[in-house]
């Protein structure tokens, strides 16, 4: 526990807190500016190569009638499992009371909102006829995974929002009041409106944190659903490699490894960017490290009985999908999924040495890398040996590679997360700075007396 | 065989059609002489039935009775009442002639690669003798593609035709990924000729003209059977392949040799199965192994990659 600190102690401490934790809203250098700009010009050229596949059709890419789903699902895939994280750190492991985590629930909840919302986006743009996308609600049949799919990602987008809201409220109270003149006078128009007359007495206070139990128990069916219904949109299909009743929890587990992945990543932009080494702190970084740890030793688990099990038996078509993954055409991406995405954080995470900020980051990067190949590895190998022999088609039909403009628009996908995440960073504290104060033994009295006054 | 007890309704039906086509062509033909001297020189090109693309003088044109694109969808959803359709392949007669292979691809405005009929050269196992499989769409009757679609675009009709709507489907293709026989195709660019046939109204029975963005797949030419004619890979077959016909009257008749036979008795006396069995979907499609084949096997056998 925390002892209380005196009113002077308390006050200095909060005006350093708030003064460190705005630091991002008030950097605009020129290398803000660099990145802001590559961002939206990557977005811009995403876009148009988007009008361009659908001018000339999804014969663009390199997808034909037997690899039908190729790196769009792939990379809607990797947004999913991303952003499950949210789940993991602002529900989970507060509901668990585990204080160390409490700095790392926004940037989850940044990274959960960004990648689900880009995973909403590729699905769109994977469609033959996204012109037709409102027949999903006029037509929707709800047999079908799609619809599961497309109802638990709203919801989760939804909530997943509420949850980055709901906590903001009071700090945007507190811009509100502190910021005046300090930031350009639209932004501050925001704080103005979004923190919804914010006084800060406890009867609010209790409102936020009954509201946000609710969500945070909400959130734990809803994420598992979101990243179970995709893995269904393989598992209920009757093809080698994906016909399996593990892909629910085989899928979950892995997306607690991208994630976890992801969230160090943006954290240690944040700490070297914002100079924010007293928040994202040494003991986080080796928390985040133990949990990336743990996830990838539960994903190994789940990988052991993906591949063992079947390559004990080896039926006839899953013998054919697992020669092709273990030495085909496919092995080098499987073996680095497996070695870089899995063996190697946890063989390195286990050294408390590879935990400290910048290994865990390197590390953290290259499991990301391999995290994207695997959904590769999951999708294209199985769409390319059906049940039944592929002939009288053109040498392109039978093996998938990307094309340029599908290139450009996985990079799309990726830039325009980033984008998301920094606009989100740019505009509000990347930590939530009432409850970062509370657990510094600042009383909330102190926080919001000046604006009690006003 | 008594062939007078076993023909039956369908080629009966068969028969009337062609015959009232004659009486109707002809009657269009003399109309036509009569009105020669109004032959105004302006010509209109249309599409048949059949996906041919023929020209017609204006002054000769005359109402047809062609449903709406509505009327076409409600109709196409129906299906034909009281029929189960069912197609039987011999295995032992294929000599890869592909003849169905081309009038498909001509009926249903396909590129050379989009195939609803694939004839597939295949091989069970290292020492066993190779043969030519033609695969259709099996029409299943628990098909895993419909179940997947989110928006009921592809559907299973109560006569055992499963039908894609293209003014519906999005696109997604999860359908394809969800069908173990590959019977689907997508088109991926603009599809064969789409400007000559820009403009013309959509046949949900037939897929055509075939839709940019959206699946198309075998439909036993839906079209076809409605107006009493087999389908046309069934008709241009010149090996006596295919058998085709209505499960609820037990009868299917070859398409190279006319002659109907019982259904049941044709899969029972020569050991007919379907194909990927084990996976549950229930196919309409049966198969008569390739045993005492009518021609030794030619071509080599394409090694799958």
């Amino acid at each position: 526990m925390t002892i209380k600190k005196s009113p002077e102690e308390s006050r200095d401490r909060l005006d350093k807190i708030f003064h460190d934790l705005t630091r991002s809203l008030r950097v605009k250098d020129e290398l803000s500016r660099f990145w802001l700009f590559i961002l939206i010009m990557f977005c811009i050229v995403g876009v148009w190569a988007w009008g361009y596949q659908i001018q000339q059709g999804l014969g663009i890419t390199g997808m034909r009638d037997y690899v039908s789903w190729a790196m769009y699902i792939s990379n809607f895939v990797f947004f999913v499992a991303v952003s499950l994280i949210g789940l993991l750190i602002s529900s989970i492991m507060h509901l668990l009371k585990i204080r160390w985590a409490q700095p790392v629930s926004r940037v989850a909840e940044q990274v959960a909102i960004a990648a689900v919302a880009l995973a909403g986006i590729i699905i769109v743009m994977d469609m033959g006829r996204p012109d037709r996308f409102l027949n999903v609600f006029l037509h929707g049949r709800f047999a079908s995974p799609i619809i599961w799919d497309v109802t638990v990602i709203t919801t989760y987008l939804t909530i997943s929002a509420l949850l980055f809201y709901l906590p903001l409220i009071p700090d945007l109270a507190l811009m509100k009041n502190r910021l005046k003149g300090k930031v350009p006078g639209w932004q501050y128009k925001i704080y103005d409106i979004l923190s919804l007359g914010w006084k800060g007495n406890p009867q609010q206070f209790k409102l936020v944190y009954h509201s946000l139990r609710i969500l945070m128990l909400l959130i734990i069916p809803v994420g598992l659903a979101i990243h179970t219904v995709t893995s269904w949109l393989f598992a209920s299909t009757l093809r080698a490699g994906w016909d399996t009743t593990i892909f629910g929890p085989y899928f979950v587990a892995g997306a607690f490894v991208a994630g976890t992945a992801a969230v160090i990543l943006v954290m240690y932009v944040y700490r070297v960017r914002y100079r924010l080494k007293e928040y994202f702190n040494d003991e986080v970084f080796d928390r985040m490290g133990k949990t990336l740890v743990f996830v990838c030793l539960v994903y190994l688990y789940f990988n052991v009985n993906e591949f063992l099990v079947p390559g004990y038996k080896m039926k006839v078509a899953e013998g054919i999908h697992l020669t092709e993954l273990f030495f085909g055409r496919h092995a080098l991406a499987f073996w680095f999924t497996m070695i870089a995405g899995l063996i190697l954080p946890i063989v390195l995470g286990v050294i408390k040495y590879f935990r400290r900020p910048l290994p865990i980051t390197l590390i953290a990067l290259i499991t990301l890398i391999a995290s994207w190949f695997k959904r590769y590895i999951i999708v294209v190998p199985t769409m390319e040996h059906p049940h039944l022999p592929v002939q009288n088609v053109p040498e392109h039909f039978v093996h998938y590679s990307p094309t340029n403009p599908e290139i450009t628009i996985t990079l799309f996908a990726f830039f325009a997360s980033f984008l998301i995440v920094t606009v989100l960073a740019k505009l509000f504290p990347v930590i939530t700075i009432w409850e970062y104060a509370e657990h510094q033994g600042i009383d909330k009295k102190y926080m919001f007396e000046d604006y009690d006054q006003n | 065989m008594d062939k007078k007890n076993t023909r039956r309704a369908f080629l009966r039906l068969a028969g009337f059609t062609a015959a009232g086509t004659g009486i109707a062509a002809s009657g269009g033909f003399l109309s036509a002489c009569n009105r020669v001297e109004e032959v105004t020189g302006d010509k209109i090109k249309l599409l048949t039935s059949s996906g041919e693309l023929v020209e017609v003088d204006r002054a000769q044109l005359t109402p047809a009775d062609m449903p709406s694109l509505s009327e076409n969808q409600k109709r196409g959803r129906a299906g034909l009442p009281g029929r189960r359709w069912v197609m039987v392949i011999d295995l032992a007669r294929c000599r890869n002639a592909r003849k169905c292979m081309e009038a498909c691809q001509a009926h249903h405005q396909l590129k050379p690669e989009q195939h609803h009929m694939n004839v597939l050269q295949m091989k069970d196992a290292a020492h066993t003798a190779p043969y030519y499989m033609p695969k259709p769409c099996m029409h299943c009757d628990n098909p895993p593609c419909t179940k997947v679609c989110p928006v009921n675009a592809t559907f299973k009709r109560d006569d055992g035709i499963v039908l894609i709507d293209n003014e519906r489907c999005i696109g997604c293709r999860f359908c394809i990924a969800a069908c173990p026989y590959s019977a689907r195709v997508f088109n991926w660019t603009e599809p064969r000729d789409s400007e000559k046939y820009m403009g013309v109204t959509y046949n949900i029975e037939a897929n055509v003209p075939q839709k940019k963005g959206t699946i198309s797949k075998c439909l036993f030419s839906a079209d076809r059977l409605r107006d009493g004619k087999l389908p046309s890979c069934v008709s241009a077959c010149p090996n006596s392949v295919y058998w085709f016909g209505d499960q609820n009257e037990d009868a299917v008749t070859n398409g190279t040799t006319g002659e109907t036979v019982s259904f049941s008795g044709l899969i029972r006396d020569n050991a007919g199965y379907t194909l990927l069995e084990e996976l549950g979907t229930k196919p309409r499609v049966y198969y008569l192994p390739p045993k005492g084949r009518a021609f030794p096997y030619q071509g080599e056998v394409h090694r799958q990659v």
